[in-house]
């Protein structure tokens, strides 16, 4: 990574034009070309540098939710669980914490009642309790990761 | 002292009524929610694969971020390959009838990049403050959390700093044809 891919994350991180050419545009406001700027976000997304690139749509917006979810997991268990979990289309994120808690998803789901069938099937095919922890206010949501040197 | 300015400020009563879709609507999210092709004319492209014209893609995509359902077209950052080691999800037990004024201000920090209010499982699970800190190392991090019992003073009753240590999945929302 190099001052210019730093760039183009930190910038392109706010959002990104709707327009005809929206990579050219972009791209002229990072001082670089179109093709450019292709090239290197293609190359950032295929080393994981970035996760996505594209519209972050809110699930409760389209009518569904989106809900956090937490299991105490034993180690002996970890793998099988984590697949069993991964296994649903619903699963946006899940990671590993270190914690009796160890593993946190997120369920982006189209309806709300899905958030409680998914979990409720998880719980089934693990043996394990998920507690459910929707968010019930937000205080803030930003992105302010700023990719430095 | 602490400026009181919400930076980006929403609660549940604001998300309750959900924004209606139709059915072209419902296939360009199909057609973008894995992400933006990345060709010099992405919004062409959507409009070849669903045999409509590229200005209403752009029309509808103007709309659906205008009312929210489209937060931001935007890359996402994973923090690990940025170099950010110390992502921790910091817990907090605070009392109930000042959670709104505390969650406020932990928000308001510079290192907090979500700040929400969820619920408690007691007794397996007292907290129901949630703060998300990153930086570069562990310890970094971990000295942005004694700013935040600073701040809270009195009123935290006890937190836990979780940190990640392996990312299991994160594809995004991932709605079903």
């Amino acid at each position: 990574m190099d001052a210019i891919d730093r760039d183009i994350i930190n910038t392109l991180q706010s959002g990104f034009p709707i327009c005809e050419r929206p990579y050219a545009e972009a791209a002229a406001a990072l001082g670089i070309e179109e093709a450019e700027l292709l090239q290197r976000l293609k190359q950032l997304l295929a080393d994981n540098k970035l996760s996505r690139f594209g519209p972050m749509y809110q699930a409760e917006k389209l009518g569904g939710a989106f809900s956090l979810a937490a299991m105490q997991v034993p180690e002996e268990e970890y793998d099988n669980v984590a697949q069993v979990v991964n296994s649903y289309p619903e699963v946006a994120h899940n990671y590993q914490r270190e914690h009796a808690f160890n593993m946190w998803f997120v369920l982006a789901t189209e309806t709300p009642q899905r958030v409680d069938e998914v979990n409720a099937d998880i719980a089934r095919r693990t043996g394990l309790p998920v507690f459910n922890m929707p968010k019930l206010k937000e205080y803030y949501v930003g992105l302010r990761l700023t990719a430095e040197s | 002292m602490y400026m009181h300015v919400a930076k980006e400020y929403s609660t549940l009563e604001k998300e309750a009524h959900p924004v209606v879709l139709d059915e072209i609507d419902r296939r360009i999210v199909l057609a973008t929610q894995h992400g933006l092709p990345l060709e010099p004319r992405p919004y062409h492209v959507i409009a070849a694969q669903l045999g409509i014209s590229a200005e209403e893609v752009m029309q509808r995509l103007r709309r659906m971020q205008a009312s929210g359902v489209i937060r931001r077209i935007a890359a996402v950052p994973n923090h690990y390959a940025l170099g950010y080691r110390g992502n921790g999800m910091t817990v907090w037990d605070v009392p109930d009838e000042h959670i709104d004024e505390l969650g406020r201000r932990v928000g308001e920090l510079e290192f907090v990049s979500h700040c929400y209010q969820r619920p408690r499982h007691l007794p397996d699970w007292p907290y129901n403050l949630f703060a998300m800190v990153h930086a570069p190392s562990r310890d970094e991090a971990l000295q942005l959390v004694e700013n935040i019992a600073a701040l809270l003073g009195k009123h935290d009753r006890g937190h836990s700093v979780l940190f990640s240590s392996r990312i299991l999945k994160k594809t995004g929302l991932r709605f079903q044809p």
